[in-house]
């Protein structure tokens, strides 16, 4: 390979893989980012047009400057279209060049273009006489065919929407005229055309969702890393970057797409309309608990309130104008910034505890509940735009219905204490079995839990197990998320109905806004 | 997003993965696959291939950041470059095999046809990197077969402003052909995956 790789810059250095290198152009200070990314000649070309347009907004102030102001300038030499009002065009809104240089001046040979970059623009005259220097415009947007060939300069200009077939056919004949009397036009034109053979449709392919991991084993396995993430934030990782890319990938209208929260509340799915753009900010509202709890920023500010559910009221409640996507960079941010955190948190982190308000958890728990939840309002995203979006990995999927398992006892003993449940039977010495479910959870999140019925404080038994049930990983995931109801969930089912129903009830409990 | 990358955050990056932190790594990732990955599958035109050749650069990227120069250029511009080089070596060992295979052929045409690829993978990356509205342009006019004065009302823009979006463009896109055939061992694809 030869050449510096990018933007023509001369650094003094030589790529030590590229021995021969040949030097680009000296740098140009103050080169925008665009031409950072771009190589050598392709960045030399918009260097060129860039300077182009400098000298000819700068020629085209001194000429103001030095005529009367409604004396006719060279600005309308190369006038095609006389009804058109505005020559200083180009106000992007998407800020990609900041400014309109790039646009008017002629890339190839710099010469000096015709456009005020940086004047009011105000309209020609169509009194006006033409610049005499030039010869007759061809008038948009039909010329006559039997009129005299349009000036060398418009031509010149036509070459690429010739090249693209973008003219009319007068233009076209002109053009084509033009290129066997023009040895220049010609070679460009030439370039040009096979240019457009280089023009390919995005196809838009989506990455494979597990090369992210297998990419990053890979990485790993080569140069071990110094300061790891921590493996109970992993799934989060993986979770929000799955998300990330979605909404990267999705239009401004769809971030206002409308969708149904549900879960279960008061033993009956409740639901809830929201936006896309709303459901991010409920992500971020959320997640800032652990944000706060590792005394970083709380997106909500210092006053804000602990359960996951006021914080989302209070942000939703708070938007003057419905959430946009402006959202998805703040709700990044602060996902890298938690993962980030935690990683050179050292490790105790794990065990810091995460108040929900009426509950709290150890980081390393709160951490999968947040990679439980971004996979499952990235779903009801994904459905709600017709993404595919299929299940977490399984390791992440186990280490999800592990936490869910492990909070079952202590949400069926409130549940109990309710009412909603059926009456412990037997009560064991803390720490030792007890009455037991065996949950059976088939896929690549499965396994096999045996959950307490009795007390959170009873160990779960595979001997004192009553009841079975048998689930799908990303079923019994549904449940939990209150997606399906504890009735829905048609699991094979066999042994105590009441430690069947007080488990599935429990698991669908789990859910909240 | 290649527009609001500061070189800042290159350095930034580049140093976070020197000093060997993983979160940095997923970010890096997180902001670049899909880059190296389409410009792998321009060449190669297979998934599989592109996959590995994603694992590749990335391999080599984390163990060798202080390869990159930011002085030399964007973060994102040497990515692709080495997502380029490594899918066009990789090209390059599958043809040449094949060549051999069928008991060799024209030299010239396995030369022309890597060529093409990685002229192919140039435009990309240009098409990706040049300015929004340019590409806009190109977009209308090419894929949405627009002529250049209806491209001027869809972009709110004079005719004389669309024809020279449409020719800048063009260029722009025409120096992917001119680049000479790279084809000597790029960094780290003598490593095993």
């Amino acid at each position: 390979m030869t050449g510096p790789f990018d933007g023509g810059r001369d650094g003094g250095r030589r790529d030590p893989d590229e021995p021969d290198g040949v030097r680009g152009i000296p740098r140009i200070p103050g080169q925008r980012a665009a031409a950072d990314d771009l190589e050598p000649p392709a960045a030399d070309v918009l260097r060129r047009a860039l300077e182009g347009a400098a000298r000819a907004a700068q020629a085209a102030r001194e000429s103001r400057e030095r005529e009367e102001p409604d004396e006719p300038d060279e600005r309308d030499e190369q006038h095609g279209d006389a009804g058109t009002a505005d020559e200083a065009t180009v106000p992007e809104p998407d800020g990609v060049t900041g400014d309109a240089a790039w646009a008017v001046t002629d890339g190839v040979t710099g010469d000096t273009a015709p456009g005020t970059a940086h004047e009011p623009a105000h309209p020609p005259d169509p009194a006006d006489p033409p610049d005499p220097a030039e010869e007759p415009h061809m008038r948009a947007p039909a010329p006559e065919p039997a009129g005299p060939p349009p000036s060398h300069s418009v031509l010149k200009s036509l070459l690429g929407a010739w090249a693209l077939a973008a003219c009319s056919p007068e233009e076209t004949t002109h053009v084509e005229d033009h290129l066997t009397e023009c040895a220049p036009c010609a070679d460009e034109a030439l370039k040009l055309r096979d240019a457009v053979g280089l023009l390919q449709a995005d196809r838009n392919l989506d990455l494979p969702p597990l090369l992210r991991s297998r990419v990053l084993e890979n990485c790993l396995d080569r140069r071990a890393a110094r300061i790891p993430v921590p493996v109970w934030a992993t799934p989060y990782d993986a979770e929000t970057a799955r998300l990330d890319a979605l909404l990267r990938d999705i239009g401004d209208a769809e971030w206002h797409a409308p969708l149904q929260l549900k879960w279960f509340e008061k033993e009956e799915t409740a639901t809830r309309r929201a936006t896309v753009a709303g459901v991010i900010g409920h992500l971020m509202t959320v997640d800032g608990l652990v944000a706060s709890a590792l005394g970083l920023d709380d997106p909500l500010g210092a006053s804000a309130p602990q359960s996951p559910t006021d914080r989302t009221e209070a942000l939703w409640r708070a938007a003057h104008s419905p959430p946009t996507r402006t959202i998805h960079e703040p709700w990044r941010d602060q996902s890298h910034t938690l993962i980030r955190t935690v990683s050179f948190a050292g490790r105790g982190v794990a065990e810091l505890s995460v108040s929900y308000g009426e509950f709290a958890l150890p980081l390393r728990d709160a951490m999968i509940d947040r990679a439980f939840e971004c996979w499952i309002h990235g779903w009801d995203i994904a459905n709600a735009v017709v993404y595919p979006y299929p299940a977490p990995s399984g390791p992440h999927l186990h280490a999800m219905i592990n936490l869910a398992t492990q909070l079952i006892p202590s949400t069926l003993a409130a549940r109990r204490r309710a009412g909603l449940a059926s009456p412990a039977q037997q009560l064991v010495v803390p720490g030792s079995p007890g009455r037991s479910l065996h949950l059976e959870v088939e896929g690549a999140g499965g396994g096999d839990w045996y959950i307490a019925l009795d007390s959170p404080a009873a160990v779960g038994s595979a001997e004192r197990s009553v009841a079975q049930v048998a689930l799908d990983d990303v079923e019994f995931c549904q449940l939990v998320a209150g997606h399906i109801s504890p009735d829905e969930a048609a699991a094979g089912q066999d042994g105590d109905r009441d430690a069947i129903r007080d488990v599935l009830f429990a698991a669908a409990s789990l859910s909240r806004l | 997003m290649a527009k609001d990358t500061p070189p800042r955050w290159d350095r930034r990056m580049q140093q976070r993965l020197a000093r060997g932190e993983a979160a940095a790594l997923g970010e890096l990732y997180d902001r670049f696959a899909s880059l190296v990955h389409s410009l792998a599958h321009r060449v190669l035109d297979d998934s599989e291939a592109a996959d590995r050749i994603t694992r590749e650069v990335f391999g080599y990227v984390w163990e060798n950041p202080d390869v990159f120069d930011p002085r030399q250029g964007s973060m994102r511009s040497w990515i692709a470059k080495l997502a380029r080089l490594h899918a066009v070596n990789r090209l390059r060992q599958l043809e040449t095999a094949a060549h051999q295979a069928s008991g060799g052929g024209d030299a010239e045409e396995l030369e022309q046809k890597i060529r093409e690829a990685s002229a192919a993978a140039r435009a990309d990356y240009i098409v990706t990197s040049m300015p929004a509205p340019l590409r806009a342009a190109l977009d209308l006019a090419y894929f949405q077969r627009r002529d250049y004065r209806q491209t001027a009302a869809d972009l709110g823009v004079t005719e004389d402003e669309a024809r020279r979006r449409l020719r800048l463009g063009l260029q722009l896109l025409s120096s992917a052909n001119t680049r000479p055939l790279e084809g000597s061992s790029p960094p780290g694809t003598g490593r095993s995956l």
